[in-house]
């Protein structure tokens, strides 16, 4: 090591020693940088940012990487590296490293919907077939669907997110509805607007925005892509099918209403919870279940007033689809320590490590026997409402193309003042088909 | 550099005898310039022409990074595709209606802040200091600091100016094209004015104190001799600012980026060629873009050398 540290130091006297010098210590990291040299292998798992941030001790993917590194026994050791905020800027620095065949990078938490586009890449690894069973055993289904790609387990569910429609008891009971029933959005639009307060929502143009537009044409007996896995010029699209335009019209009602807050054509996640804490507005919020644990941080009088219920219908009589999200583990095709980086991701995802990560973080686990353990029924009451809307969600499309059908769905159907029923599922299906034959741009 | 600059005579000789046969000291010292500045333009070739070229070559493939397998060749029809679609238009739109407003006030505000500057003697130095601090910092945090500013939550804008019709606390800046346009230009306004007015504090720094002196003496009034005497003889410097400010406003990404992401028509030309080539991998469709691009500020900076005869070497004479 002390070699490494020294070596640029001895040539610094003329210019063409500064050249050498840059090379040789570019030359001298990377060979240092390789883990190979001494020890166990040192896997990177690329996390996304969680409660739990870099620190070990915090319940989040950094305290799994270190129990599982003191579980290996020397076998290998995870470090981990932080990726973006956000889900489209976590794909770009995933996607980047993977197309430059980033030995680095041995393992990823992906958002379900890049495992598609990954795998037909051949960015991933396969599961091996004998690690399949365990690591999908008791998984809930869209979670394991979309770790699938063309028949084949290419991730691991790690944790699965849904969403709930959290309310204000009082809200729902002045507005005479009875929340121990399904309610459609009709209803909600109306009781917010009676009540004069609003329907947290997200309609920014972002991924969030895709999730809803979803999980309304999924609500409403619809698909976005008809025939996933198919290849760009065969994809067939139902956004302008009976389902799209009934999604289309909620929209345009909680637009033309007003009810989803002053800036609805910028409301993210953040944005809509704000306006559900806020105590003059509050009434109604589709949102994940990390808002449980959000609303005491942000100082809420109304805590004991919070309710939560299944997502709303699309359609009245037609259950719900609520959204689906969470993370899946991948293992990088270009990993040096494949074997490894699979023995890492069933360490990880183990149930007791889901229930760890469930507790410390408040993201729900893929595993449905964590639901049982009483000391998650007890920090999370609405846990049994979590694991149904999971078994009841509906996964975006799973193309290897969501990236073009998701910026096209959401730059038609921006602003969501401008969404009309007639017109803007048929235009997102217009402009999704152009962009796929190369005739248009995003 | 050195050689022209510690040797004026020189150049003037060889200036002189350009079209006769150089001497043997004028041979030496051009081999010597091009010694020491050799490898320093080998390198600019290396590090700016290689990806040049290779963007070009790039722009002629349908190629997508998640399918390499089905590159094709495709000549020219990214150009074709891009050209047609409304959205390039839309987006060249934008950034021309950010690149005009914005630089026009700039050019005025750069200017009265460079006389206030050119007058001021005492803090001078602090003034100078101070007046620069918005270019220092980095534009995405400028574009944060704007965009927390104007936002409906965290934002205090819409409580200041509660008392201008149409503001209300629920104003939504970025809910349209107009209102984003506005904060995405008074943000750069604020931040690259400040490069405007050194820019144009040097050209006052070189209008002969002199000449000011004799028009005053004549009689002139302030507004003359600031379009007869001062404008004219700063021209040069005036062009040189316009010119570099047009050609780094045309390029605006961070402001966009962070404000809008391109939402309600606000996303510019490099937000369009970044959203290609870096989100959707679309290597072939990017690289056309980014040639297009090129070529566009290509035309401005030759539009400006020749049609407003710019002479980026103005001053040294």
């Amino acid at each position: 090591m002390t070699g490494c540290a020294q070596a640029p130091h001895r040539r610094r006297r003329s210019i063409t020693g500064a050249v050498a010098v840059a090379a040789a210590s570019g030359l001298l990291l990377s060979a240092c940088g390789s883990p190979a040299a001494a020890g166990p292998p040192v896997l990177t798992w690329y996390i996304n940012p969680d409660g739990g941030g870099a620190n070990p001790t915090k319940g989040g993917q950094a305290q799994l990487a270190k129990e599982c590194t003191d579980a290996a026994g020397g076998q290998y050791s995870i470090s981990i590296q932080l990726l973006p905020n956000s889900a489209s800027d976590q794909r770009q620095q995933l996607l980047r490293r993977l197309a430059a065949k980033d030995v680095g990078m041995d393992m990823m938490s992906m958002d379900p919907v890049f495992v598609a586009e990954f795998a037909e890449a051949t960015f991933l690894d396969d599961v091996p077939a004998d690690s399949a069973d365990e690591l999908t055993k008791d998984a809930v289904k869209p979670a394991i669907d979309a770790a699938t790609w063309k028949d084949k387990l290419v991730a691991a569910p790690m944790w699965a997110n849904t969403q709930l429609l959290w309310y204000r008891k009082s809200v729902a009971k002045a507005a005479g509805l009875d929340m121990n029933q399904p309610v459609t959005w009709d209803q909600l639009i109306d009781a917010a607007k009676s009540q004069d307060v609003t329907i947290g929502v997200q309609a920014s143009r972002y991924e969030g925005y895709m999730v809803w537009i979803n999980a309304l044409i999924e609500g409403a007996g619809g698909h976005i892509v008809e025939n996933p896995g198919a290849s760009g010029d065969q994809l067939k699209f139902g956004l302008a099918s009976e389902a799209g335009k009934e999604a289309a019209a909620v929209i345009q009602k909680v637009a033309r209403e007003g009810v989803a807050g002053p800036a609805m054509g910028t409301t993210d996640e953040t944005a809509a919870l704000d306006l559900f804490a806020n105590e003059a507005t509050s009434g109604f919020l589709v949102n994940w279940p990390y808002v449980w644990a959000a609303l005491p941080d942000k100082n809420v009088s109304f805590i004991d007033d919070v309710g939560w219920a299944r997502y709303p219908q699309t359609v009245a009589g037609k259950a719900s689809k609520p959204p689906f999200g969470g993370i899946e583990l991948g293992v990088n095709s270009a990993s040096t320590h494949k074997e490894q980086a699979w023995d890492a991701v069933k360490c990880i995802t183990t149930p007791e490590h889901q229930k760890l990560y469930m507790l410390g973080t408040g993201n729900p686990a893929a595993n449905k026997t964590v639901y049982d353990d009483p000391e998650i029924k007890k920090k999370f009451p609405m846990s049994a409402l979590i694991r149904e809307s999971l078994d009841a969600a509906a996964p975006r499309p799973l193309t290897q193309y969501y990236g073009d059908v998701s910026s096209a769905v959401q730059r038609t159907f921006s602003p969501p003042s401008s969404v009309d029923p007639a017109t803007t599922p048929q235009a997102a299906t217009d402009l999704i088909t152009a962009v796929l034959r190369g005739d248009a741009l995003l | 550099m050195s050689v022209t600059q510690t040797d004026p005579p020189a150049q003037a000789s060889s200036k002189k005898k350009k079209k006769q046969v150089m001497t043997d000291r004028a041979k030496a010292e051009r081999s010597l310039g091009w010694r020491l500045a050799g490898p320093a333009f080998v390198v600019m070739v290396a590090v700016t022409g290689y990806p040049i070229l290779q963007a070009i070559w790039n722009s002629f493939f349908n190629y997508r990074l998640t399918d390499p397998t089905n590159k094709k060749f495709t000549f020219l029809n990214n150009y074709i595709v891009a050209l047609s679609d409304g959205v390039f238009w839309q987006a060249t739109w934008v950034t021309v209606l950010i690149t005009i407003i914005t630089v026009a006030v700039e050019l005025v505000l750069g200017f009265i802040i460079a006389l206030v500057m050119h007058k001021i003697v005492i803090p001078r130095r602090s003034l100078r200091t101070i007046v620069l601090i918005p270019y220092s910092i980095i534009t995405v945090v400028s574009a944060f600091s704007w965009f927390y500013a104007f936002r409906t939550d965290t934002g205090y804008i819409n409580q200041w100016f509660a008392w201008l019709p149409g503001i209300d606390a629920s104003t939504d800046w970025f809910g349209g094209f107009w209102g984003s346009i506005l904060v995405i230009c008074l943000s750069e306004i604020w931040k690259t004015t400040p490069f405007m007015s050194l820019l144009l504090l040097a050209g006052l720094a070189q209008v002969d104190a002199s000449m000011e002196e004799a028009a005053e003496v004549d009689g002139a009034t302030w507004w003359q001799r600031l379009t007869r005497v001062i404008l004219p003889n700063m021209k040069a410097a005036i062009m040189v600012a316009l010119l570099f400010r047009t050609l780094d406003a045309f390029r605006i990404f961070d402001n966009i980026f962070i404000m809008t992401g391109g939402a309600n028509g606000t996303s510019s030309l490099s937000l369009l060629t970044y959203n290609q080539a870096i989100d959707r991998v679309e290597i072939g469709m990017g690289s056309a873009l980014a040639v297009l691009l090129f070529l566009f500020v290509l035309v401005i900076a030759a539009a400006f050398v020749r049609g407003f005869k710019v002479d980026l070497t103005g001053g040294r004479n």
